[in-house]
């Protein structure tokens, strides 16, 4: 436990997820099993105490402290598990143990009663300093958030062992902590764990950004179209054991959409994309958004917002890898797929008859007015399915974003290499005044852009910054509204979070209009015209 | 920590006149009244004043335009080095120890271990004895001599970090952990934001002592101050300044080496010359990750020139006194860990002490 919390320390404080990658490989060379395993484990979210809760350590820390300095403490530090490590005294007679090990606290705490459990924190947390107290009560409590995703921890894992992190991927679902089928392979005592006929994560195949003069030579012949679904691409695998869908980076997401992983008589692996609505009534991507954010949905969200797979590949079908064919005779294979499934959330992704190259620009110029589809995918006709962003085989063109012209109103500081450039700005449009129509306009914020300047503008942008701030509040910076700025955005919908009222999606810096005086800038009404029905 | 020659159990003697009445918080500072209640002298006046005691030369204790400065010779030279010569009309150094009369009362000065210079202030008067103790700490300093317990009736101390949460670590365990970090990112320059005075020269002094003998590139900024610490005896090895070469390109020259800033320095455009930094923060308020993480460090080091809560209970506990004033900080956690204690305290709410300073 001493160094997995002086790792989940270091994750915590290191921006760069580089360097965050560096730590996680070191600290896996260096951990022994099965500490290694379990320690993995609960980087990844696949180990939850549900035993210490927050009020068996609340009941603990009350007999150890002064009710009223632990809530002025409390109030100062702001978190339970850190305030506790921090307040926990020194005992007069330390236990003569070393502070468990990770293999020690889920062995212990796997048959433990609430009594045996309070009994073997107290004891851990005597027998520990502060950062590993702080690192036992995150454990125990669930929830590391130290800003390390799942899918980071197994590139570290990859890099650590020198292996692909796809191999990895692949088989991950088919693994448990502590996880020693995975190290016997990757410490080569065994082969890799077989997922044949296992509801697994295959590699996904990506697509490239196309430029306007590419498509002119795309003739039906050897390309497919079909549109570019604004939802989040997912897989669909079907096995002995049983259906998974994953994410794009190869999370488990099965538990969050139970109408997609109900066991299926079929097994086989589908590529689509994940939408919210039903087939003939589409919902914005913001409705799928809450679903994506629910580890288990409510009957009531599941009824409001339901989902369904659109589906545009098949990879493999029982004992068939359809992956080296090309993509039109996979394509057959799948409509009648589909067609068998007979899925109520399931259907496909039409493809889009065209006869000449000058009907995918305006095809293109049409995904805008319905504003659930993002572009044209473009897929050559003899394209098998391979992993990663392969040349020349699928391009995505996604339609023009939106643009307005919007006033900087606020900004800070960046973060790592940008920590001394203010690079981070709030936006705002102009509204009528709320109070009195007959006053002059306000501008309200509408959104936050970090990225799409070069250098160099960043460093003008910065100089303005110090030349106009107005106010400070904390890390922020009022500034003199006097600064229009281009933003792009992919989308803008309605949103009760913000005073506006609207949220743009993805929202970057287009051009800076230094010659445009702020009061020509865009007004709310304007912006809420590109709203998505 | 606590000593043994000092008489834990000395009676507390009934008072004639009770302190209260002779020494006062005003708007202008804490202040020693004559018996018509007007100021003799004042210690570490926040508004400028006639005769002022100071305890250490940080800005906001130490203020230039005061008539009459009484402080430590290494305070003095300190306020000289930051404010120039004329920064005071009159000067007087003590020595430890050494007592001088002001009015009625005797005052003396003994150390408190806060940075070069740094001073309690005993104050003698009818048969009472007052402790200002400015800040102060109990944790090893290779940088200014240890504080010294002083048995007294009032005891006037600082509560920066008066919260069971704050428990300082050892410096010496906190300064390996840049060593150990050199050696795991040899091509990283690793930046230590600290005050510029105390802070800094504290932490080159424990980085020689961890056996680090490369050159230190130290910020324009404190230069002046580590140069008044080496005239003073301190051993700071060799430093070499860090701002050379074009301004606002990377100098390879410090990957791999330590360069030390002032905090404000940290996140400002003077970093950008630094190649791929690594921000080190020294402070006691890193003690708490969630308030490190916000401020943007990458490797909080909890190195504080304040006593940490322990060291606080184990001073008033040293120092015996009938009651305890409080001067700035998280006073409320103190007033109830000393009335869970039975003791006497109040809160003299001293504005003008910064808080964040450390």
């Amino acid at each position: 436990m001493i160094t997995f919390a002086r790792l989940l320390e270091k994750l915590l404080f290191t921006p760069q997820r580089n360097t965050k990658i560096q730590h996680l490989s070191e600290w896996l060379h260096h951990t022994p099993m099965p500490d290694r395993g379990w320690g993995l484990a609960a980087l990844v979210g696949e180990f939850q105490s549900k035993k210490a809760k927050p009020a068996l350590i609340r009941e603990m820390v009350s007999t150890k402290s002064d009710a009223e300095l632990f809530a002025i403490s409390y109030d100062f530090v702001g978190d339970l598990a850190e305030t506790v490590a921090l307040i926990w005294p020194e005992p007069e007679c330390r236990p003569n143990q070393p502070p468990p090990t990770l293999s020690e606290i889920v062995g212990a705490l796997d048959h433990a009663s609430a009594d045996e459990t309070r009994f073997l924190i107290q004891q851990w947390l005597d027998c520990s300093d502060t950062t590993t107290r702080w690192g036992l009560l995150k454990l125990t409590t669930g929830g590391l958030r130290v800003g390390a995703s799942a899918r980071m921890v197994r590139l570290a894992l990859a890099q650590a062992y020198e292996a692909a992190v796809e191999d990895i991927e692949e088989i991950w679902p088919l693994l448990e902590p502590p996880y020693t089928t995975l190290f016997d392979w990757l410490e080569g005592r065994a082969e890799r764990p077989n997922a044949d006929g296992k509801a697994v994560f295959r590699p996904l195949m990506l697509a490239h950004p196309v430029d306007d003069n590419d498509v002119t030579d795309m003739t039906p012949d050897k390309w497919l179209v079909e549109w570019k679904w604004d939802g989040a691409r997912v897989q669909l695998a079907s096995g002995h054991d049983g259906v998974r869908l994953f994410s794009r980076s190869g999370d488990d997401i099965s538990s969050g959409f139970p109408e997609l992983t109900k066991s299926l008589s079929w097994h086989g692996t589908l590529d689509g994309e994940l939408l919210a609505g039903t087939p003939d009534n589409i919902a914005p991507f913001q409705n799928l958004q809450q679903r994506l954010n629910r580890k288990k949905p409510s009957a009531n969200l599941m009824q409001s917002i339901p989902v369904f797979l659109r589906a545009y590949d098949i990879l493999l079908e029982d004992d068939d890898d359809l992956r080296q064919l090309p993509i039109e005779q996979r394509r057959l294979k799948l409509e009648k797929t589909v067609k068998i499934l007979n899925h109520s959330a399931i259907d496909l992704s039409a493809f889009l008859p065209f006869t000449d190259p000058q009907q995918l620009i305006s095809w293109r110029q049409q995904c805008r007015e319905g504003g659930l589809i993002e572009g044209l995918m473009l897929k050559a006709r003899n394209s098998m399915y391979q992993q990663g962003r392969v040349k020349g085989l699928w391009f995505k063109w996604k339609r023009d974003p939106l643009t307005a012209d919007v006033v900087l109103l606020y900004a800070q500081r960046g973060h790592g290499k940008r920590s001394s450039l203010f690079s981070d700005y709030t936006f705002g449009a102009w509204m009528e005044n709320p109070d009195n129509p007959a006053e002059p306009p306000i501008l309200v914020p509408v959104g936050k852009a970090y990225s799409g300047f070069s250098d160099a503008e960043l460093k003008k942008l910065d100089a303005f910054v110090r030349a106009n701030t107005t106010q400070r509040f904390g890390p922020v910076r009022e500034l003199e509204k006097t600064l229009v700025v281009e933003v792009a955005f992919d989308a803008i919908s309605r949103s009760t979070r913000h005073k506006s009222g609207v949220a743009m999606r993805f929202p970057r810096f287009q051009r800076i209009r230094w010659d445009k005086p702020a009061i020509e800038a865009d007004d709310l009404p304007t912006l809420m015209k590109w709203i998505d029905s | 920590m606590v000593s043994k020659s000092l008489d834990q159990n000395r009676p507390h003697r009934k008072l004639s006149t009770h302190p209260s009445n002779w020494i006062r918080p005003l708007a202008s500072g804490l202040a020693v009244l004559d018996a018509h209640g007007e100021p003799i002298f004042h210690i570490d006046a926040t508004r400028i004043a006639d005769t002022v005691i100071v305890t250490h030369g940080h800005a906001d204790h130490a203020r230039p335009g005061h008539k009459h400065v009484i402080a430590s010779a290494e305070t003095l030279a300190i306020m000289k080095a930051r404010y120039g010569a004329n920064f005071a009309e009159r000067v007087t150094a003590l020595r430890w120890h050494e007592t001088m009369r002001i009015g009625d009362v005797d005052i003396h000065l003994v150390p408190a271990g806060h940075v070069l210079g740094s001073a309690q202030i005993v104050l003698d008067y009818e048969g009472a004895r007052v402790v200002v103790s400015g800040d102060y700490k109990r944790k090893s300093d290779p940088t200014c001599a240890p504080f010294e317990p002083v048995p007294c009736d009032v005891f006037i101390t600082e509560a920066t970090f008066a919260l069971p949460v704050f428990s300082h670590p050892e410096p010496l365990l906190e300064i390996n952990r840049i060593l150990v970090s050199l050696k795991q990112f040899p091509e990283r320059a690793h930046v230590i934001g600290a005050y510029s005075l105390g802070k800094a020269q504290r932490v080159i002094a424990l980085l020689r002592q961890a056996g680090y003998q490369e050159p230190i590139y130290i910020h324009g900024a404190l230069q002046k101050l580590c140069q008044l610490y080496q005239d003073h005896g301190i051993d700071l090895g060799i430093l070499a300044p860090a701002t050379t070469g074009e301004k606002g390109k990377p100098q390879q020259a410090l990957a791999g080496q330590i360069v030390i800033a002032p905090p404000s320095a940290l996140a400002d455009r003077w970093s950008r010359r630094l190649p791929d930094p690594l921000i080190i923060m020294a402070s006691g308020w890193m003690q708490v990750k969630q308030r490190a993480k916000q401020s943007g460090v990458e490797m909080p080091l909890i190195l504080s020139d304040h006593a940490d809560w322990n060291d606080l209970l184990a001073t008033i506990d040293e120092v015996n006194p009938q009651e305890v004033w409080i001067t700035h900080g998280r006073e409320d956690a103190l007033m109830r860990a000393l009335s869970l204690k039975n003791m006497t305290a109040k809160a003299l709410h001293l504005i003008g002490y910064e808080d964040d300073a450390e």
